[in-house]
């Protein structure tokens, strides 16, 4: 089959490799149609994620047919079509039994790495380096899914693939941001980063309450999605001071929950970013918190600073001192899809949210390589490339 | 780590097969808490160095010139040292390792199903058979194969005390490629999270090796060993299956990367 590799820094390749094979009795095989980029991706590409190995294939958020199940898979049959969550979870053990499926203690058969690296293993997740499992990715016309009874999702009747992919990952992300987020009725919930994640974080912020949301960027083509799509207030962090403005904009609270859909290589105009990627570069800290540190800052007293944008390792003028003066919550980690997803696919169902607006672009696998230069860039206003193997 | 003043199996006494079975937290680690993290924040530049070994070097001595460079190095180095060969012992000595996992399955379905040794191959990762030897249950025989070392091992072991759902205690027989003895404890988890299943194991590098580098590369690996195999059980008892992606396509099929 056609697959989509990781060949090095920032280089990836199309190419021919065996099909998939069940290995495990709760294995499913997927036959892929929709697979899209994910800000996650560019973590790895950017080589801030170690352990990925060249030759591996990439991908996460993805859906698709199952074509084969494992004799240990009862929910589902050949012909299903399926949303698949990009993280793994067993189902069985104490944190899936918790709904925290990402923290998943069996579906990292790499658990040696994490456990020196954060001190416990979490979750395996698809495509994503060889700490997180080296689990072969979703860019590839066919995908082994194990736990499949457990992470695939059928899609409702009258839901197109397009409306459905989304539900994969950016959508259960940014909805978990929320749920973290603690919102309550009449809150004002500020969001940093209008990616697929962000965008997310903003409706499901007001699905879950919220009576205002400021949404963050730079980039004028998101900001309108995030205004126009997304029914959020706009900042742009280019042409204004965004501590000055949010408490301008909330009577000198600040915001009562911040939600950080940035991650480790955050950009910004101030001295910080300077200092941050020089460490950066030469590993004596290994993300940028840029957008961690505003969150903090800016956030109310007593409010919820949640945290979904990815770090991975050490960083460095953390505020703990307004962290913890201000008696903030904060919450933070990958997401449990296996909680949300069927929730959400409610949701598209019954019209609250359509994520479709998302998917700027449907390229051919064929094009992976263009497609994560496009999409890094943040070039031809993308903001997810899809690839369908069909093309 | 316990160290013991015997270098031969025959001279494993009564004493020996009592294994503290608590976990003082201080017995094997000998590296305080900052050094831990700072030995994780090297351990991620290593992986990094690992991963992108050519051009590390380019950033390095491009932005930030010599100073920088000798603190990567140096603290390259020190990484080294500890993750990967922070266990080695003297030679002839025994190591103890111990390790401690929670499985989410009552105490009697965790305890019988380790008790029955033949299911050990099921998950121990280089165990190849366990073959019971007399009718009472108490002797086996065993065998690994450790490819890397392009080796078979066998030996024999006797349960030497037991009680039902809460501990195993055995060791070798006198003349085995493998000296050891191990104590396995099963308790209940606190607020039902299933058993705690804790093993000590006093090990001694295979006769002939013993005096050789061989003993010294294999301690740290043993431990490893050990941690894994109790996790792929954890793994086979709650879910029925070991996590694994062997066998699924990559693009370095095609290519020698
Ligand atoms: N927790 C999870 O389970 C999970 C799942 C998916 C993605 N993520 C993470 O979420 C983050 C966003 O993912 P995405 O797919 O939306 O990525 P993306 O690259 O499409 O979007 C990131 C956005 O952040 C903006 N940004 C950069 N610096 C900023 C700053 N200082 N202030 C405000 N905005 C800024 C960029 O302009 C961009 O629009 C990534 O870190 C990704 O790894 C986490
Ligand atoms: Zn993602
Ligand atoms: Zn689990």
């Amino acid at each position: 089959m056609k697959a989509l590799c990781y060949v090095g820094t920032n280089k990836l390749n199309t190419e021919r490799v065996k099909d998939p094979e069940i290995l495990n009795p709760g294995d499913a095989i997927i036959k892929v149609s929709l697979s899209s980029v994910c800000g996650s991706d560019l973590h790895l590409l950017d080589g801030y994620v170690p352990s990925m190995r060249e030759g591996d294939i990439i991908g996460h958020e993805f859906m698709g047919e199952v074509v084969e199940v494992g004799p240990g898979v009862k929910k589902l049959k050949k012909g299903d079509r399926v949303v698949v969550c990009s993280i793994l979870g067993c189902g069985d053990c104490w944190f899936c039994q918790h709904d925290e499926y990402s923290l998943c203690d069996n579906s990292n058969p790499h658990e040696e790495i994490l456990e020196k690296a954060y001190g416990h293993a979490t979750a395996g997740i698809f495509g994503y380096s060889h700490a997180f499992g080296g689990y072969a990715g979703s860019h590839a016309e066919y995908i082994r899914v194990p736990y499949a009874d457990k992470g695939c999702f059928k899609v409702p009747e009258g839901l197109t693939d397009d409306q459905a992919l989304f539900c994969s990952d950016a959508f259960p992300t940014g909805y978990m941001a929320a749920d973290m987020a603690n919102i309550k009725p009449g809150d004002v919930v500020a969001v940093w980063g209008c990616g697929g994640v962000g965008l997310m974080a903003i409706q499901s912020a007001y699905l879950l309450g919220a009576e205002r949301v400021i949404a963050i960027d730079r980039l004028p083509e998101r900001l309108n999605m995030a205004k126009n799509m997304a029914k959020a207030e706009v900042l742009n962090y280019a042409e204004v001071d965004v501590q000055v403005a949010l408490k301008e904009m909330t009577g000198g609270r600040g915001p009562d929950s911040c939600i950080d859909a940035v991650g480790m290589e955050a950009h910004s105009y101030g001295a910080d970013y300077y200092y941050d990627r020089a460490k950066q570069a030469v590993r004596l800290q290994t993300d940028r918190p840029t957008v961690l540190r505003e969150t903090i800052m800016a956030c109310r007293k007593g409010g919820n600073v949640s945290i979904v944008g990815v770090y991975g390792g050490l960083i460095d003028k953390f505020p703990m001192g307004a962290a913890m003066n201000k008696a903030l919550t904060m919450r933070m980690g990958q997401m449990h899809g296996q909680r949300y997803i069927p929730k959400l696919l409610e949701h598209v169902q019954k019209g609250d949210v359509d994520p479709t607006y998302m998917l700027t672009h449907k390229w051919s696998l064929e094009d992976g390589h263009e497609g994560y230069q496009m999409f890094k860039k943040k070039k031809d206003n993308c903001v997810r490339v899809v690839f369908a193997p069909s093309i | 780590m316990t160290e013991i003043k015997a270098n031969k199996l025959s001279d494993f006494t009564k004493d020996d097969l009592h294994l503290e079975p608590e976990i003082t937290g201080s017995s094997h680690i000998n590296v305080g808490t900052t050094e831990r993290i700072v030995s994780v924040a090297a351990g991620a530049a290593l992986l990094y160095l690992g991963f992108k070994k050519f051009s590390i070097t380019n950033v390095l001595l491009g932005i930030t010139g010599a100073s920088f460079v000798h603190r990567g190095l140096t603290g390259h180095c020190g990484v080294n040292d500890m993750i990967g060969r922070n266990t080695a012992s003297r030679e002839g000595v025994p190591v103890v390792v111990k390790k401690s996992v929670t499985i989410g399955k009552p105490r009697e379905e965790v305890y019988s199903y380790w008790r029955k040794l033949e299911n050990l191959p099921n998950f121990m990762k280089h165990i190849t058979h366990v073959e019971p030897l007399d009718a009472g249950g108490k002797r086996y025989h065993w065998q690994m194969e450790v490819p890397k070392l392009g080796n078979k091992f066998d030996w024999e072991a006797e349960i030497v005390e037991e009680t039902a759902n809460e501990r195993i205690l055995y060791r070798t027989y006198n003349g085995s490629d493998v000296s050891q003895s191990g104590e396995i404890t099963f308790r209940d988890a606190p607020g039902g999270r299933g058993t705690e299943l804790h093993a000590t194991i006093k090990y001694y590098a295979p006769e002939g090796y013993v005096g050789g580098g061989v003993a010294k590369m294999l301690n740290p690996a043993i431990e490893s060993v050990v941690h894994e195999d109790m996790r792929r059980f954890k793994h086979l008892m709650e879910t029925g299956e070991i996590p694994t992606i062997e066998g699924q396509p990559s693009g370095r099929e095609n290519k020698n990367y």
